[in-house]
């Protein structure tokens, strides 16, 4: 049985910069795992070759058997996966309740059944306090909650988290975690998530990756990556120096 | 239906202010002058414009330089049919404001599929509105530089023939009004839909819209579709109000720009903004020449002073001082002051 999300050799340059360098990647259905590794090592460039931002030089990405390489943004939404995005990107002028519908519609049959679905996320979320103002009020903490919850209320089986718990306290990180903890149990949503966060990282994710210089250099169970040696060397063992 | 919804956002206070704007409005032609209502008339023309260019820009993030364009090749099919073929608005007013709408359709199809954005989206209106507008000055059967002239009889103007569009100066003042309030109605009710929604999404971040499945070739294209088309609707009433259509004067560049500072005054991206703006300008700029007429003859001011930029010289001051200290606009602004919109809400 072929993996829900598959990325096969996976490549990217940029002028001749490998961004990511013969990735593969398998994410099981129901699965929560973590892509982690240094800033400039792929990781947010294969997201956006996940979310179809621009096209792979080579390799394949399938979701659920299908191929998804080569579709718009667009269509990859409509195929199922939705993503956050690392440099915020609200709808400055309308509100949170109104940036939430406009995810909500997606698949919504009407305006009343994605307003009231959109408050659910919005809810969920914790923004509920908010949610008449204009998101260009909003702290960044509540920014990176706002592309959560939009996100979310297309109603994706894949989930495409980019540093959502960057800026977090550390309460509130533990709180999106149970939010996406309870999320996976209920719903069965699949979730990639990129996250320099460990304490998220090591609670939430089944499933680790590292990306170093757009290689994928180890994978294995939270509790495996944290023990190995070229991981420490290249990423996680610089966090204790400082 | 439609009314009802948009009585929705106003508080009591507003609703007040509406009733009592419309009472003015209903009642003008039995207390003002003929002027006063040919003013009012070109306001609530320009108000309708103003809401089409203003769904463009202000709901989906288009600008549009060339909506003379659009206004003006409806105009021209509109006055050809009834001049040449005899065929009546009623009629013609359907193929005028599809062939406004397919015009905007290929500019909308250029920009978007070759992603043209912003400024080089606005060139690109300018250069089809300046196009049509070199073309029909060489096109001999819709009368070129020289003009096409709708034919109109002393009776005419006595009447009321809404299927001709041939009567009394009120009767135009009237269907402005309707059309300007229909116009009004429809924004409001595109601006609440899902239409609306991804429309002021695409217009806020349009990689986060794409990212949330929508698809922003295709509804681009629809707010082309009803800009160009409420356009097409406008040049059909332009056509028989002025009975005369000049190439120059319909698609010149002033005429595109004039569409746009009544939004720009008004509140891009509101629903009154667009027709507030029409109310200030318009008047202000036929107030400012009555006031030096007024002054003239009453001898306050030298008779034989030449004083022809002027008016465009103070009505220019206004404009600037208002996009100044209001950048965006009277509307939100003035309704904020006024407590006349309810806050966002359900």
């Amino acid at each position: 049985m072929a993996a829900f999300l598959e990325i096969e050799n996976v490549s990217k340059s940029f002028r001749g910069l490998k961004a990511v360098s013969n990735v593969s990647l398998n994410v099981e259905e129901g699965g929560m795992v973590a892509l982690i590794g240094p800033n400039g090592a792929g990781k947010t460039t294969l997201f956006n070759l996940i979310a179809g931002v621009f096209p792979a030089d080579e390799g394949r990405i399938t979701l659920a058997g299908n191929d998804i390489l080569g579709l718009r943004p667009d269509q990859i939404c409509d195929a199922g996966i939705s993503r956050t995005f690392q440099l915020v990107k609200p709808f400055p002028d309308m509100t949170v309740l109104e940036n939430v519908t406009v995810g909500a519609l997606h698949g919504a049959q009407n305006i009343q059944e994605a307003r009231k679905a959109a408050r659910n996320n919005v809810e969920l979320l914790d923004l509920a306090n908010k949610i008449h103002l204009p998101a260009h009020s909003l702290t960044l903490p509540d920014r990176k909650r706002l592309e959560v919850a939009r996100a979310l209320a297309t109603r994706p089986k894949l989930l495409l988290l980019d540093e959502v718990m960057a800026g977090l306290r550390p309460t509130e990180t533990d709180e999106m975690v149970a939010v996406f903890k309870s999320l996976n149990q209920e719903t069965g949503i699949t979730i990639l998530l990129i996250e320099h966060v460990m304490r998220a990282v090591m609670s939430l994710s089944h499933h680790v990756a590292v990306l170093h210089h757009g290689k994928k250099i180890s994978e294995g169970t939270p509790g495996h990556i944290t023990q190995d040696p070229e991981v420490l060397d290249c990423y996680l063992g610089e966090e204790e120096d400082v | 239906m439609m009314g009802v919804n948009f009585l929705a956002d106003l508080t009591i206070k507003g609703k007040a202010g509406l009733l009592l704007i419309l009472a003015i409005l209903i009642s003008l032609p039995f207390w003002s002058s003929s002027y006063i209502i040919s003013v009012a008339t070109i306001t609530l023309y320009l108000a309708i414009l103003g809401q089409s260019w203003n769904l463009m820009l202000g709901f989906a993030g288009l600008l549009s330089l060339g909506h003379a364009l659009f206004v003006g090749i409806s105009a021209y099919l509109a006055a050809y049919g009834f001049s040449v073929l005899g065929l009546p608005p009623v009629i013609s007013v359907f193929p005028a404001v599809l062939l406004a709408i397919l015009m905007g359709m290929l500019i909308g199809y250029l920009g978007f599929r070759f992603s043209i954005g912003g400024v080089y989206f606005a060139l690109l209106t300018i250069a089809f509105a300046e196009l049509v507008r070199i073309s029909v000055d060489h096109l001999g059967f819709i009368g070129g530089t020289e003009g096409l002239f709708l034919p109109v009889s002393e009776g005419d103007r006595k009447g009321v023939d809404l299927i001709n569009l041939r009567g009394h100066p009120f009767m135009f003042y009237y269907l402005a009004m309707v059309l300007a309030f229909l116009t009004l109605a429809g924004c409001r009710t595109l601006l609440k839909s899902k239409l609306g929604y991804y429309w002021q999404a695409i217009r806020d971040d349009q990689d986060a819209a794409q990212a949330l499945g929508i698809n922003v070739f295709r509804y681009k294209m629809y707010a082309v579709i009803y800009s160009s088309g409420i356009a097409g609707v406008a040049g059909v009433f332009y056509a028989f109000y002025q009975n005369s259509l000049f190439p120059e004067s319909v698609f010149g560049i002033e005429r595109s720009i004039e569409v746009t500072l009544g939004p720009i005054v008004g509140g891009v991206g509101s629903l009154f903004g667009p027709v507030l703006g029409a109310f200030i300008l318009t008047p202000l700029g036929e107030g400012l020449t009555e006031l030096i007429d007024f002054l003239k003859n009453s001898g306050i001011i030298d008779p034989k002073l030449k004083l022809n930029g002027l008016k465009l010289l103070i009505w220019g001051l206004v404009v600037s001082l208002i996009v100044l200290f209001k950048p965006r606009g009277i509307w939100p602004w003035l309704s904020d002051k006024l407590g006349f919109c309810r806050t966002e809400g359900d």
